[in-house]
C-alpha cells in the first residue's frame, strides 16, 4: 500500500513539475518584463507557443538523420527523468534511489550530448558553432556541478539526493561555510547551463554569442516544442535542485502526506522567488564575451571545489 | 583422462598453445588467404570466448597450479590461475572474440600482397603470449612471455613497414617497452631478496625492509606504467596505435594495455603485499595527471586513432585512479574502502578493454571503406555506413561515461570511492582526494566533448572529401565482432551487480577484505557500493524510466497532434550557400580547448602575410615532453654512447687486456 501510493505520488509530483515548467519560464519572462518598464506577454505565453509549435507541420532539412529526428524525444525524457529524482514536494520517492546525484549530472550530460550532435547532424555552419559552444561551457559546468554536490553529499555522507534533503532540510540549523562556496557556484553553473545571461542571451539570434538557441535552428514545429518545453524543464530542474540542497524547508518527509500541501505552498512561493531573482540577476548583469565564459565557468570549478576542501579544514 | 579433475590452469594452459597451433597453421596456409579469414581467425574467436569461460571458472574457483615441463633445465615454468588472472583471462577472452570476428572481415581485401600468413602467426603468438602472462607464476616465465608479447606485438605495429613513419613507431615503441622490462625485471630482483628462487611464491614469502619494499614498488610502478602508456611514458602509444592495422590497435588498447594493469597490481597487491599509503599517493597523483593529460591531447588531434590512443592514456589514468585510492585507503588501515576503489579501479579496466576496442574497431571499419583516417575528412557517415554509425555511437557514449552504459559504472565507483576520504587520518592526504576527484570529473566532461566531436566531425554534417564513390558498411564478420562489443559495454551497463560480486571475489582473494554485505545483497537490480543509504544507482530503472517516458511522449504527440513532416532544405538563417567548408573541422571544435589550455600544449603557428597572393595557414600541436624529457634522454644517451665507443678498438689484445683488468679488479674488490 504504501509502495503503491509513493509510487502513485512520485508520478504526479512529475506530471506536476513537467505542467508547471513552462509556467516556470513565463514567470521570469515576465517579471523581467516588468523590470525592463515593458508589460510583458504574461505568464502564460510559454503554453500558446508550445501549443502553436505542436499544431505546426514539422519541416525537416534533407539530410536530417534519424538521430536528429529523435533527440527531441530522448531530451525530454532526459529532462522528465531529472525532475522525476529531486525531491520537490516530498522525499518518499520510490523511484529514486535508481538514481544518485551523480546519474543526475550524467543524465543531463546525456541530453547535452545528444543536442550537440542534433547540432551537427544537418551540417551546417551555425550548428557546428552552436554545439562546439555549448560542449565548451558544458566541460566546466559539469564538473562544477558535480563538485557542488559533492560538497553536499560530504555533508549527508550520501550521494542520494533524498537523503541531502533529508540531513539539510530536518536537521536542526546549522550554518556550514563549504555550502556557501557550493551555493554560489550553483548559482554560476545554473545561469550557464540553461543559456541565461552572462553567459548566452535566451532571447537572441545574433550570430556572435548565441550558443543554445544555433544548436536548435534546424528543429521546428513538434521538435521545436519539445526542445524548448526540455527547456524550461531543465530549468526547473536546476531550481529545485538549488531548492533541494540550499533551502529544503517545508519539503515533506517521508510518508508524511499532510505535509504534502504545505509543501506546495512553500514550492510555490520558493519558485516565484528564485524566478525574480533571476530576472533580476539577468536585468542588472550584462552578456559576456563568450571566452570569457570559460574563465567565468573556471571561477564556479574552483569554488566549488574549494567548497569540498572547506568542509575536509572547517567540519570534518 | 578424468575429466572431472580439470582444473582452469590447464585449460588455459591448453587454450594458449591452441593459439600457438592457430598461428603456426596460419603461417603454413599463407598462400590460400580464404582458409586463414573463414577458419583460422573465426577458430581464434572461439577460443577466446573458451578463455573468456575458463576466466570466469577461474574467478570462481580455488587458484589452481601447474609446473610445466618446459623452460630451462632446473627451472621449469610455473603457472597459477588465480581469481585476479581468472578476471583478467575472461577480459582477454572476450574482448578478443570480437576483435578476432572482426579481423575476419577487415583483413579480407588488405591480403593480395601482404603476408597474411604473418599476419596470421604474429596475431596468434601475441593472442597466446598475453594470456601466458596472465597465468605465468613465477618471474622467469613472465619476462619470457612479457618480452614475447612486445616483440610480437611490435612486429605487428610495422606490418606495414614500407612507411617510414610506421618503422619510426614501432622502434619508439619497442624502446618504451623495453626500459620498461628492464625496470620489471629490476623489481623482480628486488623482491626476491637473495632466495634464489624466483617464483611468484618465493616472492611473496620474502621478507623486504620498507626501503627495499618501496623500491621494488618504484620499478614496478615504472615498468608497467611504461608499458600501460602512464605520464611521461605515454610518448610511444599515439605512435604506435595509429601505425598498427586496426583489429591490432584494439588488441594493443585494449587488452595489452591491460595486462600492464594486471602486472601492476599482481606485483603490488600480491607480491609485495604490505602496502604503504605513499605509494597509493604516488599512483593516485601520476593517475590524475595522466588521465588529464591524456583528454587534453585527444581534443586536439585529427587523426582518428592518434586521438583514441590518447584516449587509452585517460582511461589508464582513471584506472590508476581508483587503483591509487584502493591503495591509499589500504595503506591507512581501511580496507573496505580500499577494496571499494580496487573494484573501481579493475571495472574500468574492464570497460575500457570493451569500449575501446569496440571505437577502434569502429575506426578500422572506416578506414576499410573511406581509406580515411583523418576526422576532417570525413563527415556524414551515418548516411553510408548507418550500423557502423550505430556501433561507434555505443562506444563513445559509453566512453564519455554517460548513463546508462558502463563507462559510467566505473567512473561512478570511482567518485563513490573518493567521497569515501573522510574516514582518513592525515589531513593532507584527504584534501588530495577530493582534488583529484574534480580532476576526474573534468576529464569526464572533456571526454563527453572529445567524443562530440568525433561523432559530430565524423558521421553528422555534410561529407567533407571528394567520395570517389560510396563507402560501404561494414562486413558481415565487421558487424558481428562490433555487435558483440557493442551488447558487452550495455550489459556491463546495465547489470553491474553481477560484476560487482565477482570483482568482490578478486579483491577477497587479494587483499581478504570484502565488501559489505548490504552492498551485495542489495539484489540484481540496485548497484549499492557500501549501504543503500549512502549510494545507489539502478542504470536497469533509470533506462526503463527514460524508455517509457520517451515512449510516453511520442505517442501523446502523436495522438493529440499530428505526424506530418515535410523535407526542405536546411535553414540556417536563411544563408542559401552552404559547402562543407563552413563546418568546424575537427580542430575548429578543439578551438576553445586550445584556447583555454594554451600553456599545456606547445602551438606552432604559421599565419601568413596579409598580402600573402596564395596564404597557408599551418597550425601544430606538440607535445612538450618530446623537448623536456625525451629529447634530452636521446641526446645523453647518444653522448655517452659515443664515448663509451672510444673502449672499441678493434683489436684483440685490447679486448684481453679490458678482461684482464676486469679480472684483476674483481679479485682485488670481491672477496
Amino acid at each position: 500500500m504504501n509502495q503503491a501510493s509513493g509510487v502513485a505520488f512520485q508520478v504526479l509530483q512529475s506530471v506536476l513539475v513537467v505542467l508547471i515548467a513552462p509556467l516556470v519560464l513565463g514567470w521570469v519572462n515576465q517579471c523581467r518584463a516588468w523590470m525592463q518598464n515593458r508589460s510583458g506577454p504574461g505568464i502564460w505565453q510559454p503554453y500558446r507557443v508550445l501549443n502553436k509549435l505542436f499544431h505546426k507541420d514539422a519541416v525537416l532539412a534533407h539530410n536530417a538523420s534519424p538521430l536528429f529526428r529523435a533527440t527531441p524525444y530522448i531530451l525530454f525524457g532526459c529532462m522528465w527523468l531529472a525532475v522525476g529524482i529531486v525531491p520537490v514536494l516530498a522525499t518518499s520517492l520510490p523511484f529514486a534511489p535508481a538514481a544518485d546525484v551523480i546519474a543526475l549530472v550524467g543524465l543531463f550530460a546525456l541530453a547535452r550530448v545528444f543536442i550537440s550532435l542534433a547540432g551537427m547532424d544537418i551540417g551546417t555552419s551555425f550548428g557546428t558553432l552552436g554545439a562546439r559552444r555549448e560542449m565548451m561551457i558544458g566541460f566546466l559546468a559539469e564538473p562544477a556541478m558535480l563538485m557542488t554536490l559533492f560538497t553536499a553529499s560530504l555533508i549527508s555522507h550520501s550521494t542520494s539526493l533524498v537523503t541531502i534533503v533529508q540531513t539539510l532540510g530536518q536537521s536542526e540549523f546549522v550554518i556550514y561555510p563549504s555550502m556557501a562556496f557550493a551555493a554560489i557556484a550553483f548559482l554560476m553553473v545554473l545561469l550557464a547551463e540553461n543559456a541565461r545571461i552572462p553567459i548566452d542571451n535566451p532571447s537572441t539570434h545574433l550570430e556572435l554569442t548565441m550558443i543554445h538557441e544555433a544548436m536548435i535552428l534546424e528543429y521546428s514545429a513538434r521538435h521545436l516544442a519539445l526542445v524548448e518545453w526540455a527547456s524550461s524543464l531543465k530549468l526547473t530542474a536546476y531550481i529545485t535542485i538549488g531548492i533541494a540542497m540550499f533551502a529544503p524547508w517545508g519539503i515533506a518527509a517521508a510518508g508524511d502526506w499532510t505535509g504534502v500541501p504545505v509543501a506546495l505552498g512553500a514550492l510555490v512561493v520558493k519558485l516565484a522567488f528564485a524566478g525574480f531573482g533571476l530576472a533580476l540577476l539577468e536585468t542588472v548583469s550584462a552578456k559576456m564575451r563568450i571566452f570569457r565564459a570559460p574563465e567565468f565557468l573556471a571561477t564556479a570549478f574552483l569554488l566549488a571545489t574549494l567548497g569540498m576542501l572547506i568542509h575536509f579544514v572547517l567540519e570534518a | 583422462m578424468d575429466l572431472s579433475s580439470l582444473q582452469p590452469i590447464e585449460i588455459a594452459v591448453a587454450l594458449s598453445v591452441i593459439w600457438i597451433g592457430l598461428g603456426c597453421a596460419a603461417l603454413a596456409a599463407a598462400r590460400r588467404t580464404s582458409v586463414i579469414l573463414d577458419l583460422i581467425f573465426p577458430a581464434g574467436a572461439a577460443v577466446g570466448l573458451a578463455l573468456a569461460a575458463c576466466g570466469f571458472w577461474a574467478m570462481n574457483a580455488p587458484a589452481s597450479m601447474l609446473v610445466l615441463p618446459a623452460g630451462l633445465p632446473d627451472l621449469p615454468f610455473h603457472v597459477r590461475a588465480d581469481a585476479l588472472s581468472g578476471f583478467f583471462l575472461l577480459l582477454l577472452g572476450s574482448v578478443s572474440f570480437g576483435i578476432s570476428l572482426f579481423s575476419s572481415g577487415y583483413f579480407r581485401d588488405a591480403g593480395r600482397d601482404e603476408p597474411l600468413g604473418l599476419l596470421g602467426l604474429q596475431y596468434h603468438v601475441f593472442l597466446a603470449s598475453m594470456a601466458l602472462v596472465l597465468i605465468a607464476d613465477d618471474a622467469y616465465l613472465f619476462m619470457v612471455v612479457w618480452e614475447t608479447m612486445a616483440l610480437s606485438s611490435y612486429f605487428l605495429v610495422t606490418t606495414e613497414h614500407h612507411s617510414e613513419q610506421n618503422r619510426r613507431a614501432g622502434f619508439i615503441y619497442l624502446l618504451i617497452a623495453h626500459l620498461g622490462a628492464i625496470s620489471i625485471l629490476l623489481s623482480f630482483g628486488v623482491l626476491h631478496g637473495g632466495l634464489g628462487d624466483y617464483t611468484f611464491d618465493a616472492l611473496r614469502r620474502a621478507e623486504l625492509t620498507p626501503f627495499w619494499a618501496t623500491v621494488a614498488f618504484a620499478l614496478a610502478f615504472f615498468g608497467f606504467g611504461a608499458k600501460a602508456g602512464m605520464l611521461p611514458l605515454h610518448a610511444w602509444l599515439p605512435e604506435a596505435h595509429p601505425a598498427a592495422p586496426s583489429p591490432v590497435s584494439a588488441l594493443m588498447s585494449g587488452v595489452m594495455l591491460k595486462t600492464a594493469i594486471y602486472g601492476m597490481v599482481r606485483v603490488i597487491y600480491d607480491l609485495i603485499g604490505d602496502i604503504q599509503w605513499q605509494w597509493g599517493l604516488t599512483v593516485l597523483l601520476f593517475g590524475a595527471a595522466t588521465s588529464l593529460f591524456g583528454v587534453l591531447f585527444a581534443l586536439m588531434q585529427h587523426d582518428l586513432k592518434r586521438l583514441l590512443a590518447y584516449h587509452s592514456v585517460e582511461n589508464i589514468g582513471i584506472i590508476l585512479i581508483g587503483i591509487g585510492l584502493s591503495m591509499v585507503f589500504i595503506g591507512s588501515g581501511h580496507p573496505v574502502a580500499g577494496v571499494l576503489g580496487l573494484i573501481a579501479g579493475l571495472y574500468h579496466t574492464l570497460n575500457h578493454a570493451v569500449f575501446k576496442g569496440l571505437l577502434f574497431l569502429g575506426a578500422g571499419a572506416i578506414l576499410r571503406s573511406t581509406g580515411l583516417r583523418n576526422l576532417n575528412e570525413m563527415g556524414g557517415l551515418i548516411r553510408y555506413m548507418p550500423h557502423t554509425a550505430l556501433y561507434f555511437l555505443v562506444g563513445a557514449l559509453a566512453i564519455s561515461a554517460l548513463p546508462p552504459l558502463n563507462g559510467f559504472i566505473s567512473e561512478w565507483l570511482t567518485f563513490q570511492a573518493s567521497l569515501q576520504a573522510p574516514i582518513l587520518e592525515s589531513s593532507v592526504v584527504r584534501s588530495l582526494v577530493p582534488i583529484v576527484a574534480a580532476v576526474l570529473a573534468l576529464s569526464g566532461a572533456l571526454t563527453g566533448m572529445c567524443f562530440v566531436k568525433v561523432y559530430g566531425v565524423a558521421f553528422l554534417g555534410q561529407h567533407r572529401h571528394a567520395l570517389v564513390e560510396k563507402p560501404r558498411d561494414a562486413s558481415g564478420w565487421e558487424r558481428a565482432g562490433m555487435l558483440w562489443l557493442a551488447l558487452g559495454c550495455a550489459a556491463l551497463g546495465l547489470l553491474p551487480v553481477f560484476m560487482l560480486a565477482q570483482l568482490n571475489n578478486v579483491s577477497i582473494a587479494l587483499t581478504h577484505a570484502s565488501l559489505p554485505p548490504e552492498a551485495l545483497g542489495s539484489g540484481w537490480l540496485w548497484l549499492v557500493p557500501t549501504s543503500a543509504a549512502q549510494a545507489s544507482y539502478s542504470p536497469m530503472v533509470f533506462l526503463l524510466v527514460i524508455a517509457a517516458v520517451v515512449g510516453l511522449t511520442f505517442a501523446v504527440v502523436r495522438r493529440f497532434y499530428h505526424g506530418r513532416l515535410r523535407r526542405a532544405d536546411p535553414w540556417d538563417c536563411g544563408y542559401p550557400e552552404q559547402t562543407s567548408r563552413m563546418e568546424d573541422t575537427a580542430d575548429g571544435f578543439g578551438q576553445p580547448i586550445r584556447h583555454v589550455f594554451a600553456p599545456v600544449y606547445r602551438i606552432r603557428r604559421e599565419i601568413p602575410r596579409p598580402d600573402d597572393p596564395q596564404p597557408v595557414f599551418r597550425q601544430e600541436v606538440e607535445d612538450r615532453h618530446w623537448y623536456w624529457m625525451y629529447l634530452p634522454v636521446a641526446r645523453l644517451t647518444e653522448f655517452v654512447s659515443s664515448h663509451v665507443g672510444r673502449l672499441q678498438q678493434g683489436r684483440i689484445s685490447v679486448y684481453l687486456l679490458y678482461s684482464f683488468v676486469t679480472l684483476i679488479a674483481l679479485l682485488v674488490f670481491v672477496r
